[in-house]
């Protein structure tokens, strides 16, 4: 296990493992070995307990009633807010706005910032290795206003190749790239590009999805803009994820979806909205899963985000190399090899099985990968395949799921012979 | 869970090793339609030439191309040899019959299809006990039926 090859980490591991109840599950006589995690995490009972214990004691409307019970679930609704601040080091818990996941921040902010501030011929520029979530939502924007959308490229290691950025960036009005690549592990340099964005006068936009489940953010050292990333990958419930903006920005910024909440006064002729966040979040938000997130939040404080990412470094590297010792050229591992610059996501080829294949045949095994595009059709045309099977590592695993993986893959080439 | 015996049966094996009618139909005179499995990034393009019109029409050629996982692509090659010659008629029942095995509904129709045969078809019996993968194997179906509705080239 695990625990024991850490040599650095003072963290008990095997009880970190221990706090995740579903690990526990076993379906056909045997325990899950969950590596999906790039997809959603699974939850501790710290986070069930918190939502439970919310549900059957604390639920009430947040915002809009004097009783205490209906204050004191405002006080907890905030109190996430101000745990997802300090997670990413933001300057307020204002500035943090609740959506429904990382893809709705991303809309709202090619959707508001874009559409207040984009006109026909300005250029956005994008990479090759986006989520369809930060694809999407721009080339909705360009049907809408004739924007021109610019992709930076990859090198041959799955990294993005920066040679011509300043090129792309001349003149563009917005950079908006991954800080974690949901298909190549790539972790990219996200403080240079924002700073090479502002240099071309352009808006800094970082999806950190992958990210900040997994590193220490500090948007402030980024010096980013606007900053989108979801809860259901860091431990915390589906149905709820997280914007960050710079204040003036965000105060600048038209609301996005409207109704309650959202405004400070309607009349027959029109209406004005609230301070930011309640600015951008209209109706009754997730109020159970915001607790849940704030309940994740604190349990990933209590580990320390910074031994979470050495946990990982440390297991990436151990399946880089077991794989690849394991099995030679049989499986082609995409991105980078370096752990420096790269999380705990591997999307593989395993001797030219389909990867729906791989998955099925590590599915009996009880090993869960995901197998398909990832929302990441562009970058998997660029890599010359239809899908990749995929594996991602979290905080919960350790060496043995690992090997299982490894021993699991050999059950794919006694069916298939090839 | 049932034993992936049940799913890769050595005959879906071996229309996945060498496919059946693989390659293009100039169109036109060929009809055709592409398919995507937007879960799984499968792409499919199934060519029909047809010979005739209405029900009577004879499926003289078919072919099939694109990529996917063992399942999606031997039942696009096993359906490819089972659909060659037939009426579309004839066709149409087959796809009801086939989608009827695979748990989908198809309006009733099983009894008047209930004889027809679907020979190595029936080797795709075992996806069934996988519902992830009934997608993959109704991929091409859907698909051909795309194709025979496309309108006739001119």
């Amino acid at each position: 296990m695990s625990g024991t090859n850490t040599t650095t980490s003072s963290t008990d591991w095997a009880a970190i493992r221990a706090d995740f109840p579903i690990l526990r599950r076993e379906i056909d006589g045997a325990p899950i070995v969950y590596l999906d995690s790039g997809n959603t995490s699974q939850k501790p009972r710290q986070v069930i307990e918190a939502m439970d214990d919310f549900l059957r004691t604390g639920y009430a409307p947040i915002n809009r009633s004097a009783y205490r019970l209906a204050g004191w679930a405002t006080d907890r609704y905030e109190g996430a807010r101000a745990a997802v601040a300090r997670l990413i080091n933001a300057p307020s818990a204002d500035e943090i706005v609740f959506t429904k996941n990382a893809t709705e921040s991303m809309n709202l902010i090619a959707s508001s910032w874009g559409g207040a501030n984009l006109r026909e011929g300005d250029a956005v520029v994008l990479t090759h290795m986006e989520h369809h979530a930060n694809i999407v939502p721009w080339q909705m924007l360009a049907e809408r206003q004739g924007i021109e959308l610019r992709w930076v490229p990859l090198t041959e290691d799955g990294q993005l190749d920066l040679a011509d950025l300043d090129q792309l960036l001349d003149g563009a009005k917005a950079f908006s790239f991954t800080a974690m690549s949901n298909v190549l592990g790539t972790i990219t340099p996200v403080a240079e590009l924002c700073r090479r964005a502002h240099d071309a006068g352009a808006l800094a936009i970082v999806d950190a999805c992958q990210y900040v489940p997994h590193n220490v953010t500090d948007v402030q050292v980024w010096d980013a803009d606007l900053v989108a990333f979801s809860s259901h990958k860091m431990v915390g419930p589906s149905g709820i994820g997280c914007l960050w903006g710079r204040m003036e920005l965000l105060d600048a910024m038209p609301p996005f979806i409207g109704g309650g909440n959202m405004i400070a006064d309607v009349r027959l002729d029109g209406f004005t909205t609230a301070p930011v966040p309640a600015k951008f979040e209209a109706g009754t938000p997730p109020i159970v899963e915001a607790i849940g997130l704030g309940a994740a939040v604190e349990y990933l404080e209590g580990i320390g985000m910074a031994e979470i990412r050495r946990h990982e470094m440390d297991l990436t590297r151990y399946a880089l190399d077991t794989l690849t010792e394991r099995y030679g050229d049989d499986i082609r591992i995409h991105g980078p090899d370096n752990v420096e610059v790269r999380g705990g996501v591997l999307s593989f080829e395993f001797r030219d099985i389909h990867p729906h294949d791989v998955s099925q045949v590590l599915d009996e095994r009880n090993v869960c990968v995901r197998a398909g595009h990832h929302c990441a059709k562009p970058l998997m045309r660029l890599l010359g395949v239809n899908a990749t099977a995929r594996a991602s590592l979290y905080l919960y695993n350790d060496r043995s799921d690992v090997d299982a993986l490894a021993d699991a893959l050999d059950g794919a080439t006694d069916i298939f012979g090839l | 869970m049932p034993g992936l015996e049940d799913l890769y049966r050595e005959i879906i094996l071996d229309h996945y090793r060498t496919p059946r009618n693989r390659g293009e139909l100039p169109v036109p005179p060929a009809r055709h339609a592409e398919g995507h499995n937007p879960l799984c990034g499968d792409e499919i393009t199934v060519y029909l030439d047809v010979d005739g019109d209405g029900d009577d029409a004879i499926v003289s050629d078919v072919k099939v191309s694109g990529q996917g996982c063992s399942i999606s692509q031997s039942s696009a090659s096993m359906m490819s040899a089972a659909v060659k010659g037939k009426s579309v008629g004839e066709v149409r029942g087959l796809v009801r019959r086939f989608k009827s095995m695979m748990s989908i509904d198809t309006d009733g129709a099983e009894q008047a299809d209930a004889d027809i045969s679907l020979g190595d078809l029936e080797a795709l019996q075992g996806v069934v006990k996988f519902p992830v993968r009934i997608k993959c194997a109704t991929l091409a179906w859907n698909t051909l039926t795309e194709a025979l509705a496309s309108s006739d080239p001119d």
